[in-house]
C-alpha cells in the first residue's frame, strides 16, 4: 500500500520533470540578445556595426495604417520611408519623393515625382503604392485610428469617405503614372511636407499587402520594407526583434549599421544593470537613477515634444467651480516653483514650462525656433500669487476654498501631485487641495465628462506645427473640456489656417498672440513642464538622431566607433 | 471512481461557464477604451472603430456572441497586438512562464521537503530553528524582493548568471530560485508539522522498538505519510507558479504571461483579459481535479464517500 503512494508521487514528479525537459529543449531557439557581440571578427576589417537597444514596450503593430503608439511609429520610421523623411536636424527632406514637389499657387495641390527605389523584395516603389496606402488608411473597414484623424479636413474627401458620402477612389490622391503622384488638399497645410514623414502616410505595396490579407505585418516575415532597415525575428507579440540593413534601400550607402538587436525591458533597474554589464548600449533612466547618474559622463539629455499642464475646469456638472474666477487661476499659476518641480521632483531631464508650444519643436523657414517668437508667461512669484489670491477670496466672499486635483496613479504622477498639494496649500492660505489619483483610462473618462476641478494632463505632438498644441483649447475642441472659450483666441487660430496659411512668419506671430491670451490674459491653463529623458549611452555609439514628433529616433545615420 | 471523475468534470464546465460570464460582466464595467490613441480621436472616429470590432452592440448581444465563440475555442483578436489572435499570444508568452514555474516548483518542493525533514528529525535544535527561520522568511518576504537581491548578488556583483533577458538556461536560474522561495517555505512547514505528528505515533514507536535504523524510520515510515497533505497544498501553488509571476518576470525582463495579463487589464484589451482568465481558470481547475483524484487514490476514505453517493 505504501509503495503505491510512493509510486503515485514519483510519477507525479516524473511527469513534471518530463514536462520540464520538453520545455527546456526549446530554449535554445530563443534569440540570444548578445549574439551580435562576438560577430565582429568576420566580414570587414573595421568594427562590428552592431547596436544593442532596449524598448520599454512591445510592438503593438507595425502596419502603418493601424499603428497608433510610440514604439510602432519608431519602428516604422526605421524600416519604411515616406515621401519625406526628417533629417539629422529634424527638418523634412525628400525621401521617396525625388526633389521638392510642385506646389500650386493656392497651396492646395502637390505634385511629387517618385524616385527610383525598391521594396526589399525587389519590386519598385511607385506612386500607386501611396494611393493604395492612403485609401486603406481612411477606409472605415480598416478601422485605422490615425488615418482619419490626420487626413480628415486636410486631404480632399477624406472626411466625406469617413461619413460614407464619398468613394475611396475620390480621395485627393492620384497616381498620374508610376512616377507621378498628385495630392489635393482642402486647405493649405504649412506643415504638410514634414507630415509626409509620419508613419500613416507611408506607401504600401498593394499586391503584397492584398496577398497577405489579415496576416500583413503580423510578423516580420509578412512584410516588405522600403526603409533603411528590415525588421527580422519578430513574431508579432514577442519581446525581441532585430533590424538588419536593407540592401535594397535607395540610400543604403549612408546606412552603416548592419544589425540592431532590440529587447523589451520594462523594469528600470534591469535596464541599468544590463547597461552596466555592457549587454545594451543605451538606456533611458527613471528619476531615481537619473539622480544617481547625474554626473556620469555617459549621460545624454534629450528633450521631448511632450508638454504637461493643469487644465482648469470652470464649469463642473453645470455649476461654476472656484476656477471660474480668473484671480484664482492666476494665483495658482504663480504659486509653485516649476524649476524645483523639474530639477528636484522629476529630475529626469525635464524643464520648467512657462509656455504651451514646446521648445526645439517647430521652426520657421529660416530655422528660428517658435519659442523665439513668443514669450514666457505667468512666472513663479509667490507675492503676486498671494495678491491674486487675496483678491479672489474677496470676490468669492469666503476665506476657504477647496479644489480637487485629478491626476494619474503612477508613482511618478503621485509624487508630483503630492508636491503640488503641499506647495499650493503652503503658499495660498485657505486653500485645501484634494488629490484624486486614478488610472489613465479613468482620467480620460472624467476628462470627457468634464468631471474635475484641476486636471494634471499632457499632450504630445503628431505633426510639426504650433497648432497641434494651440488648437487644443479652441471653443468646442474635444481636448478643451474645461468650459474655456475666447472668440479672439478662436479667431487667431482660424486665421492661421486661412488668411495667414501661406505666410509662415505671420502665422507664428498669430500663434504667439494666441499663446499670450491663453497663458496670460485668460490664464486658462497652467503649463508645468516639458518632458525630457536622461539617457545613458555608450561613448562608442554615434549618430543617433532624435525627432520632435512621429518617431522618436532615426537609426539611419548611426554607427559604432571606438568600441575596443 | 469513473462516476466521481465524470461528476467533477461536469462541475468543471459549470465553473468555467460562471467564471467566463462573471469576467465578462466585470470587464464591461471597466472604464475606458481599448484604443491606445482614444484621447486623440473624435467621437465619430472612435465609433467607426468600435463598430468594426462589434463594441457598439448591446452588451447581451456581445455576451452571446462571445460565449458562442468561446465554445468554439475562438478567443478573438487582441487590441494591443492588432494582428495577433489571443490563443497564439497566450501560448507564445506562456512558454517562458511555464519553464520558470515548473523549475521553481520542482526545486522549491525538494528543498522544502529536505528542510522540513531536517527540522522534524532534529526538533528543537539549531537545525530546526534554522529551517524554521528560512521558512518564515520564504513566506513573509515577497518573491520580487528575492529577485532583486539575487539579481544584484549573482548577476551584477558576481557575474555567475544573466542580469535579465532570455538567452539560455542560465537566464532561468535566478528567476526560478526567486519564485521557489514560496514553495520552499510551504513545503518545509507542512513536512515538519506532519513529520512531527507522525514521528510521535505508535507505529514509529514500534519501528524503533523492533530496531529499525534512523534512516529507515525517517524515510520508509515517517516521510511517506507526511507527504499526503503536501500534495493538496501544492496543487494551487503549482497553478500559481506555472501561470507566471508579474513582478519576477518584469525584473528579469522575461517575456512571460504574468506581465501580459496585467497589461491587458490596464489597456482594456478585452479579448486578452478573457483569454488569459479562462486559461488560468482551466489550469487551476484541472490541477485541483488531478490533486483530488490523486488524493482519492491515496486515501481510500475520500474515494468511498465521493463515489458512494
Amino acid at each position: 500500500m505504501k509503495s503505491r503512494k510512493l509510486m503515485v508521487l514519483m510519477s507525479f514528479l516524473l511527469v513534471l520533470s518530463v514536462f520540464l525537459a520538453a520545455c527546456g529543449g526549446k530554449k535554445d531557439d530563443a534569440a540570444p540578445a548578445d549574439k551580435g557581440e562576438d560577430k565582429g571578427t568576420t566580414g570587414e576589417a573595421n568594427e562590428a556595426q552592431v547596436l544593442n537597444l532596449i524598448e520599454t514596450a512591445e510592438i503593438p503593430s507595425v502596419d502603418s495604417s493601424i499603428a497608433e503608439d510610440a514604439v510602432g511609429f519608431n519602428v516604422l520610421n526605421n524600416i519604411m520611408e515616406g515621401l519625406y523623411r526628417l533629417d539629422q536636424d529634424s527638418l523634412p527632406v525628400p525621401a521617396m519623393a525625388e526633389g521638392e514637389p510642385e506646389i500650386s499657387e493656392d497651396g492646395l495641390t502637390y505634385t511629387f515625382k517618385i524616385r527610383d527605389a525598391q521594396w526589399s523584395n525587389g519590386t519598385p516603389v511607385t506612386a500607386h503604392d501611396f494611393v493604395f496606402a492612403w485609401q486603406r488608411a481612411v477606409n472605415p473597414d480598416t478601422a485605422s485610428p490615425y488615418g482619419p484623424y490626420l487626413m480628415a479636413g486636410m486631404v480632399k474627401n477624406a472626411a466625406e469617405i469617413g461619413e460614407g458620402k464619398a468613394e475611396l477612389a475620390d480621395l485627393g490622391i492620384k497616381a498620374e503614372d508610376d512616377k507621378t503622384l498628385v495630392v489635393e488638399l482642402v486647405r493649405p497645410v504649412p506643415y504638410f511636407l514634414s507630415l509626409m514623414s509620419f508613419g500613416t502616410f507611408y506607401p504600401l505595396n498593394e499586391e503584397f499587402v492584398t496577398e497577405q490579407g489579415d496576416k500583413y505585418a503580423s510578423n516580420s516575415d509578412t512584410m516588405i520594407y522600403n526603409g533603411p532597415f528590415q525588421l527580422t525575428e519578430w513574431d508579432g507579440t514577442g519581446n525581441s526583434w532585430k533590424y538588419v540593413k536593407n540592401e535594397n534601400y535607395w540610400d543604403a550607402d549612408t546606412v552603416k549599421l548592419d544589425e540592431i538587436n532590440v529587447n523589451v525591458v520594462k523594469e528600470g533597474s534591469t535596464g541599468v544593470n544590463l547597461y552596466e554589464k555592457g549587454q545594451i548600449d543605451r538606456v533611458i533612466l527613471s528619476a531615481e537613477y537619473a539622480m544617481q547618474y547625474a554626473d556620469n559622463p555617459e549621460i545624454v539629455n534629450e528633450i521631448e515634444t511632450a508638454l504637461f499642464y493643469f487644465k482648469m475646469n470652470q464649469e463642473r456638472n453645470g455649476k461654476a467651480t472656484p476656477l471660474a474666477n480668473e484671480n484664482v487661476r492666476k494665483a495658482i499659476a504663480r504659486a509653485f516653483n516649476k524649476e524645483e518641480l523639474a530639477d528636484a521632483i522629476l529630475a529626469n531631464g525635464s524643464i520648467a514650462a512657462n509656455f504651451l508650444v514646446p521648445k526645439d519643436f517647430t521652426f520657421d523657414p529660416s530655422g528660428k525656433d517658435f519659442r523665439d517668437y513668443s514669450d514666457e508667461f505667468a512666472l513663479y512669484n509667490v507675492e503676486e500669487a498671494q495678491e491674486y489670491w487675496a483678491k479672489a477670496l474677496e470676490e468669492l466672499g469666503t476665506d476657504k476654498v477647496t479644489i480637487e486635483i485629478l491626476g494619474g496613479d503612477t508613482e511618478n504622477a503621485k509624487k508630483q501631485q503630492e508636491w503640488f498639494k503641499s506647495e499650493l496649500e503652503r503658499n495660498l492660505e485657505g486653500l485645501t487641495i484634494n488629490l484624486k489619483e486614478v488610472p489613465f483610462n479613468v482620467r480620460l473618462e472624467l476628462d470627457n465628462s468634464s468631471d474635475y476641478d484641476i486636471q494634471s494632463a499632457g499632450w504630445g505632438a503628431d505633426f510639426q506645427d504650433p497648432i497641434s498644441f494651440i488648437e487644443l483649447f479652441i471653443t468646442g475642441s474635444p481636448q478643451n473640456g474645461m468650459g474655456y472659450s475666447n472668440p479672439e483666441y478662436d479667431k487667431l487660430v482660424e486665421e492661421t489656417k486661412t488668411t495667414l496659411a501661406n505666410d509662415p512668419e505671420a502665422r507664428f506671430e498669430a500663434f504667439a498672440k494666441a499663446e499670450k491670451i491663453l497663458l496670460e490674459d485668460d490664464q486658462a491653463i497652467v503649463p508645468t513642464y516639458q518632458r525630457g529623458r536622461m539617457v545613458l549611452m555608450k561613448p562608442y555609439v554615434k549618430g543617433i538622431v532624435t525627432h520632435p514628433f512621429g518617431a522618436d529616433y532615426s537609426y539611419k545615420w548611426m554607427y559604432i566607433e571606438g568600441k575596443e | 471512481m469513473a462516476k466521481y471523475i465524470i461528476k467533477r468534470v461536469a462541475y468543471m464546465f459549470i465553473s468555467l461557464f460562471l467564471i467566463a460570464s462573471f469576467t465578462f460582466v466585470l470587464m464591461k464595467l471597466l472604464p475606458g477604451s481599448p484604443l491606445a490613441s482614444a484621447e486623440k480621436l473624435s467621437v465619430e472616429q472612435r465609433e467607426v472603430i468600435y463598430e468594426k470590432y462589434g463594441l457598439n452592440d448591446p452588451i447581451p448581444v456581445q455576451y452571446v456572441r462571445y460565449m458562442g465563440n468561446l465554445a468554439k475555442g475562438d478567443f478573438g483578436v487582441s487590441f494591443q497586438f492588432k494582428k495577433a489572435d489571443v490563443t497564439t499570444l497566450i501560448v507564445s508568452k506562456l512558454k517562458y512562464s511555464m519553464i520558470l514555474g515548473a523549475q521553481a516548483l520542482v526545486f522549491g518542493t525538494i528543498v522544502g521537503i529536505v528542510l522540513g525533514m531536517i527540522a522534524a528529525l532534529k526538533q528543537n535544535t539549531i537545525w530546526d530553528y534554522g529551517s524554521t527561520v528560512i521558512a518564515i522568511l520564504g513566506v513573509s518576504i515577497p518573491s520580487f524582493v528575492f529577485a532583486v537581491m539575487l539579481q544584484y548578488v549573482f548577476a551584477v556583483h558576481w557575474e555567475f548568471f544573466d542580469v535579465g533577458l532570455w538567452n539560455s538556461w542560465k537566464s532561468s536560474v535566478l528567476p526560478s530560485i526567486a519564485l521557489a522561495m514560496g514553495p520552499i517555505a510551504i513545503a518545509a512547514r507542512f513536512i515538519r508539522t506532519e513529520m512531527i505528528e507522525v514521528l510521535s505515533s505508535d507505529y514509529i514507536m514500534l519501528a524503533k522498538a523492533k530496531g529499525a535504523s534512523w534512516l529507515e524510520i525517517a524515510f520508509k515510515h515517517a516521510f511517506r505519510n507526511a507527504l499526503i497533505p503536501l500534495i493538496t497544498v501544492l496543487g494551487p501553488v503549482a497553478a500559481g507558479l506555472l501561470t507566471g509571476s508579474l513582478v519576477v518576470e518584469q525584473i528579469f525582463a522575461i517575456p512571460g504571461i504574468g506581465e501580459q495579463f496585467v497589461k491587458s487589464i490596464n489597456s482594456n484589451d478585452f479579448a486578452v483579459i478573457m483569454g488569459t482568465t479562462m486559461f488560468f481558470s482551466v489550469f487551476l481547475i484541472v490541477i485541483i481535479l488531478i490533486v483530488d483524484i490523486l488524493y482519492g487514490i491515496i486515501d481510500p476514505r475520500i474515494r468511498l464517500s465521493g463515489g458512494g453517493k
